[in-house]
């Protein structure tokens, strides 16, 4: 186990250098920094000036292993559009990202997990035709439009929900429902169909041949194993939430880490974006390496590997 | 005085499939006794495992089962709910299935497993189940069994796995264990250990025994009865020796000559086969089901139902219009040539 864990963090780690370069270098991929910092009307003294304050005119990889040694230490540098470092306005709007993602993805979970397995259970019902209508819609609608419908009804015609902000739990409610709900069909058709293969296996006869009741045929032996991919899918999609609940942020005016890039980008605010690329995707990395353990914990056979 | 322990009248199994129905099982009789060990034989989609999973009620939801009498205990088991039926699952009755690498459940230890067989039936604490687990473990000849109990499926090999089965389906001592072609998907020189402790284990704990298998070498030795089931009905029943000595079916008879008999059979000598395929079970049969391939076929074959005959005295009957002195004559120009 100990050995399955050092490999995989490993991997997480030269992942993650390799995400940190690229996401470095995607900054020169639009442009020269320095004459978009210097704005229309710059001469090309004041450009140069701009260059060698910001360090523009040393070789790439120095600046990299500068910003990623700094990096290191928490230090993203200033923000060229809001007088503070980059790495207060990143961790002051960090948590309710957090916090939004982690209700977004509990509600997919709660809802899609138990539909999955009621439709495995038994196929082709009318919660299983109920189930795949609601993945199909999921999957068909997107999720601004379903924001702005969950807006129009909640918010507006009956008035249940405030409609923007981030001041109250009552806030989350809509934007965790719009984001989560995307991910649902997924999850849901993924528990289905695991579901499907482990209770035709040999080794739920072997349980049912035991005399064991339906529920922890179900429960302790089938959905451990048809559960596995499900862990997967869903650290990856609660790694999208984070970096993909930009438009919901957006579209709900909440002040997380989603329109904050929104933002920088509207600015170019360069190391602000470069900043928040780079948490997300270690989040994303750290999730995957935490599915990859759960999943370990979950299957004897995969802590071998 | 003998106990019967289990007791088959007119059993039949319908599957609905999409071309129909397809009657697996024809109205079998059979009965079990204490301490007893019946075969059932016959060749791939005959219905054996469709009748062991019809006594454990287990088949696909697309199967139903009938029959005029399912007794077990005496008690008659057929109207039972799935309640009732888990309640004798595992503790009463209990079954061990051909592909011991896919029946256990990957993401548990075998202690875990073991246990659990008992914890669901006998009002016993963990460590009281642990310890049955590490006798019955040791019973079915796996060394160091306390250990062993930590250990997770894949990383047995597939012969202690089904080890592991058979103890298994011990943990509560149960009357009955239907054991479904258990040494099929095992290496030869495994399928006589597994068998021997079968037999073993049987004797010791005075259990009875369902065999399921096609493979005659393994009835012969340890087989008290014989059933030769073909096309979802039974062709010939008998005792081991009856069978053996004298098979009065042409089926019995074209299945003993497929295979070697060590002294007997020539070096190099031609091996009988049976030419042809089983008939598809989907829909109505007339006369005989084995018609079609049988060499000795005649127009009244094709009519009715075919009854038994008394073979021999002392219960040894075959499903055939050839008389026994008729099928008699067969067998030895069969053995001559």
């Amino acid at each position: 186990m100990l050995q399955y864990m050092l490999k995989r963090l490993g991997v997480a780690v030269l992942v993650a250098l390799t995400v940190s370069l690229i996401t470095f270098s995607m900054i020169y991929l639009s442009g020269d920094p320095a004459i978009a910092l210097a704005g229309e009307s710059a001469t090309e003294e004041d450009i140069s000036n701009i260059r060698k304050f910001y360090g523009y005119d040393r070789p790439i990889i120095i600046q990299y292993l500068d910003w990623l040694w700094r990096a290191l230490q928490g230090d993203f540098g200033q923000s060229h559009y809001l007088k503070s470092s980059v790495a207060g306005v990143i961790f002051e709007r960090l948590p309710t990202t957090m916090l939004l993602g982690a209700c977004a993805i509990s509600f997919a979970l709660i809802l899609s997990i138990p539909l999955g397995v009621l439709a495995a259970i038994r196929p082709n019902s009318l919660i299983d035709r109920f189930a795949l209508t609601i993945a199909v819609i999921g999957q068909a609608m997107p999720s601004f439009w379903f924001a702005l419908t969950l807006m129009l009804w909640f918010g507006i015609t009956w008035r249940l929900l405030p409609i923007t902000g981030s001041s109250s739990w009552a806030n989350f409610v809509m934007p965790a429902i719009a984001l989560g709900y995307y991910v649902t069909p997924g999850v849901m058709r993924l528990t289905r169909a695991g579901m499907l293969e482990v209770l035709a296996s040999d080794y739920i006869r072997t349980a049912r041949a035991k005399g064991l009741r339906p529920m922890p045929v179900l429960f302790k032996h089938a959905l451990r194993n048809a559960i596995l991919p499900v862990v997967s899918l869903a650290a990856v999609q609660f790694g999208f939430m984070l970096g993909g609940s930009i438009v919901i942020e957006t579209i709900f005016a909440i002040n997380g880490l989603g329109f904050l890039a929104w933002e920088s980008i509207q600015r170019a605010d360069l190391p602000v974006m470069q900043a928040i690329v780079l948490v997300l995707s270690v989040f994303y990395i750290a999730l995957t390496f935490l599915s990859d353990m759960l999943n370990a914990f979950l299957d004897p056979r995969i802590r071998v590997r | 005085m003998v106990e019967r322990i289990l007791e088959v009248e007119r059993l039949s199994v319908d599957i609905q499939v999409p071309a129909g129905t397809l009657r697996a099982v024809q109205g079998i009789n059979f009965h079990v006794d204490r301490g007893e060990t019946l075969c059932i034989v016959g060749e791939s989609g005959c219905g054996k495992s469709i009748t062991a999973l019809s006594l454990m009620n287990l088949l696909p939801s697309s199967a139903t089962r009938t029959a005029d009498k399912l007794e077990l205990d005496g008690r008659e088991i057929q109207n039972f709910d799935e309640r009732q039926m888990a309640d004798l699952r595992g503790d009463r009755l209990a079954m061990i299935f051909q592909e011991p690498m896919t029946s256990l459940n990957p993401a548990y230890t075998i202690g875990n497993q073991l246990e659990e067989a008992m914890l669901r039936h006998r009002n016993v604490s963990r460590s009281e189940a642990r310890d049955r687990a590490v006798f019955l473990l040791e019973k079915v000849g796996i060394t160091g069994a306390r250990g062993r109990l930590k250990q997770y499926p894949h990383q047995l090999s597939g012969g202690l796995r089904q080890r592991v089965m058979i103890a298994m389906s011990l943990m509560c001592g149960p009357d009955l264990i239907i054991a479904d072609e258990p040494t099929t998907a095992l290496d030869v020189t495994i399928q006589a250990q597994i068998l021997h402790l079968l037999a073993d284990l049987q004797r010791e704990f005075n259990m009875s025994l369902i065999l399921i298998t096609h493979d005659l070498g393994i009835v012969a030795r340890v087989a008290d009865r014989v059933a030769v089931m073909y096309a979802g009905e039974f062709v010939e029943t008998g005792t081991a020796d009856q069978v053996f000595n004298r098979p009065s079916h042409p089926y019995t008879q074209g299945l003993l000559n497929c295979i070697p008999i060590p002294g007997k059979t020539k070096r190099g000598a031609h091996l009988g086969a049976i030419p042809g395929i089983v008939p598809s079970l989907i829909g109505e049969m007339h006369g005989c089901h084995f018609a079609s391939r049988c060499q000795f076929v005649q127009d009244d074959c094709l009519k009715g139902k075919i009854a038994f005959r008394e073979a021999t005295k002392g219960g040894h009957q075959y499903r055939c219009i050839l008389s026994s002195a008729e099928s008699a004559r067969n067998l030895k120009k069969a053995n001559a040539a």
